[in-house]
């Protein structure tokens, strides 16, 4: 089961961090390292029912946004 | 005097020269129980196991026998469990080249290593390399070996069909050969010719799937190198031969190169001599020698027909569903429709089972060919990436797999041809849950060593009764059949493969090696019925 109420234990940590990651990169070198975070948090997650809805919803989130 | 039938490519082996047939002279076209179109590996295939079910079977090749070029290389362990029970392996082990260690590359970084790590107890290795032409000689010489045992097989070579002409209870086929055009009929025709099936496209069915836009060079070269017995493969390798290469062995000295090319390029400039060579050299480094053997671009499809039964028509092979070579899922699942078809066709025309029966020839191996192309389009969607960001997570896993295990279980540089299992066939009986799920209904049985020997000898004559500790008739009599009994007694492979958490087992094991149901007690009726089912009578 996908968890979509709040989770994260410090949310401006975690999302500073991210942004923190990506500094100094290009745009080409940030999207490969969005794709190994990607891949080592899927692996973290690891159930493929859980993966599918969390892609499902990222997917339909971005395109009514779009 | 003008050439009726001409050779399209150049041959390997001349194995059954044209021999006119008193069918060219009669006056009425002569009526076939089967016939089969096409030698290569899954014609000859089949045509053997009927032969050997006793199903009087002529095949019509419009060559004399094997065609020149590797091609086919990989010959996965059920492929060679079938092929000994047509009485073709010993010679494939031989001559062929047993591997199970795999390296995979990135740039020229190792990324892993893969051991195939056969399970013990088993007749069959994982994996042989073995060219095509003597994977198709081998078959041949069964053929030979059992139509000296009395088995009605006749092979007619430069035997071409210009023509099928379908009709309810038979087919009529219009076959040119050097003397000139000739009629045969049969009540039951297999399409064997091959992924651009002139038959298919005579009888104007579909052939629908995807196209991959990407150019493959096969360079076989001859080289006495000390490259260990392992399939290498790079992802984009630092030698720039190619955006993927693979290096294999073969038998006789002979190593399998494989570059990918990309879409756009000269064809014929990229067979030039000199050029394949400088892509080789770049791989092997200067100091090798060797020579060209065999070489060859070629494109690929993943798509299939929509049945593979057509009335009185069957299709098998790469004539019914083509795959990307990765994987080695080619000639290996035609060899399983084959190993499916034979038995189901002799019940049929020998009367004991409904016609119907051979819908589940299509049932089953239409479940094989999906799950064929559904391995071998994830492979190649992987190796050639179609888009930008496909491309990007496909290096990131490539990145991430040097160091981290987890990463090394998406890199798919093809999955290797498993036997398929038949689940939710309309043939399956029951099932008991403690027993292993690796022997379900639908599964091939897994092989073991009984006594001296191994289990699968034992079995696809016909339908057989396995038990395993517990007692039961010696042969049951069911639907106009009798299956006969094969009682042992739990071994520690035995135990573990067939009984799980049951005490004893019973088996009801189909011509093909797989499972149609199991128990663990003895019923009578219980297996006559399952028997039934396993026909088609249900």
């Amino acid at each position: 089961m996908l968890i979509t109420t709040p989770n994260l234990t410090r949310p401006d940590e975690s999302y500073a961090r991210l942004i923190a990651t990506h500094e100094g990169l290009d745009e080409a070198g940030s999207h490969a390292l969005n794709a190994r975070l990607i891949l080592i948090l899927m692996n973290h997650i690891g159930d493929d029912a859980v993966l599918a809805e969390a892609m499902r919803l990222a997917r339909e989130t971005g395109t009514e946004a779009a | 005097m003008k050439d009726l039938v001409p050779e399209r490519y150049a041959l390997a082996f001349r194995l059954y020269p044209y021999a006119r047939s008193p069918d060219q002279d009669a006056t009425a076209p002569v009526r076939h129980k089967a016939i089969v179109v096409g030698g290569g590996p899954i014609g000859l295939a089949t045509a053997l196991d009927l032969g050997r079910r006793g199903v009087p079977v002529v095949l019509l090749d419009d060559h004399e026998g094997a065609g020149l070029g590797s091609r086919a290389l990989c010959f996965a362990k059920r492929t060679l469990e079938i092929c000994d029970r047509l009485g073709a392996a010993a010679p494939m082990l031989d001559k062929g080249v047993q591997w199970n260690l795999g390296k995979v590359f990135h740039d020229d970084r190792l990324l892993y290593e893969f051991n195939l790590l056969p399970e013990g107890g088993h007749a069959m290795p994982a994996f042989i390399n073995l060219q095509q032409p003597w994977f198709e000689k081998f078959l041949h010489d069964a053929i030979t070996a059992a139509q000296a045992e009395g088995a009605p097989i006749e092979l007619r070579g430069r035997n071409r069909v210009d023509a099928v002409i379908p009709a309810a209870d038979h087919v009529t086929l219009e076959v040119m050969t050097p003397d000139g055009p000739y009629r045969i009929e049969a009540d039951w025709l297999i399409a064997c010719d091959g992924a651009r099936s002139p038959l298919r496209n005579m009888l104007g069915l579909g052939f629908d799937g995807r196209v991959f836009e990407d150019n493959f060079l096969i360079a076989d070269v001859k080289m006495k190198a000390d490259f260990p017995t392992e399939r290498w493969f790079w992802f984009e390798p630092h030698f720039k031969s190619g955006d993927s290469a693979l290096l294999h062995k073969q038998p006789d000295d002979i190593w399998r190169i494989d570059f990918q090319l990309g879409w756009n390029i000269d064809r014929a400039k990229e067979l030039e001599p000199a050029r394949i060579r400088a892509r080789v050299d770049a791989m092997l480094g200067p100091d090798v020698d060797y020579e060209l053997d065999w070489c060859s671009i070629y494109t690929f499809q993943c798509r299939r027909m929509a049945q593979f039964r057509h009335g009185r028509v069957l299709f098998a092979g790469d004539a019914a569903h083509q795959v990307s070579p990765f994987g080695a899922r080619g000639a290996n699942s035609g060899v399983q429709d084959a190993d499916n078809l034979g038995w189901k066709l002799a019940l049929v025309v020998q009367g004991i089972a409904p016609d119907s029966l051979l819908d589940s020839y299509d049932a089953e191996r239409v479940h094989g060919a999906d799950e064929n192309i559904l391995n071998s389009t994830r492979a190649t969607d992987f190796i050639t990436p179609k888009t930008p960001v496909s491309k990007m997570f496909r290096n990131a896993v490539l990145t991430l797999a040097e160091t981290l295990p987890f990463a090394r279980t998406i890199v798919n540089s093809g999955r290797l041809s498993v036997p398929c299992t038949y689940d939710r066939s309309a043939l399956n009986g029951p099932d008991h849950p403690e027993m292993p799920a690796r022997t379900r209904p639908g599964s091939p049985c897994p092989d073991a060593p009984v006594g001296q020997g191994w289990l699968l000898s034992h079995l696809g004559q016909g339908f057989i009764l396995l038990t395993i500790g517990l007692d039961a008739p010696e042969s049951v009599m069911a639907h106009g059949l009798t299956v006969p009994r094969l009682a042992l007694e739990a071994t520690p492979e035995l135990a573990a493969r067939y009984l799980g958490g049951a005490k004893g087992a019973v088996y009801l094991i189909r011509p093909d090696q797989h499972v149609a149901a199991r128990w663990d007690h003895y019923d009578a009726d219980a297996v006559a019925a399952a028997t039934a089912r396993a026909i088609g009578k249900e």
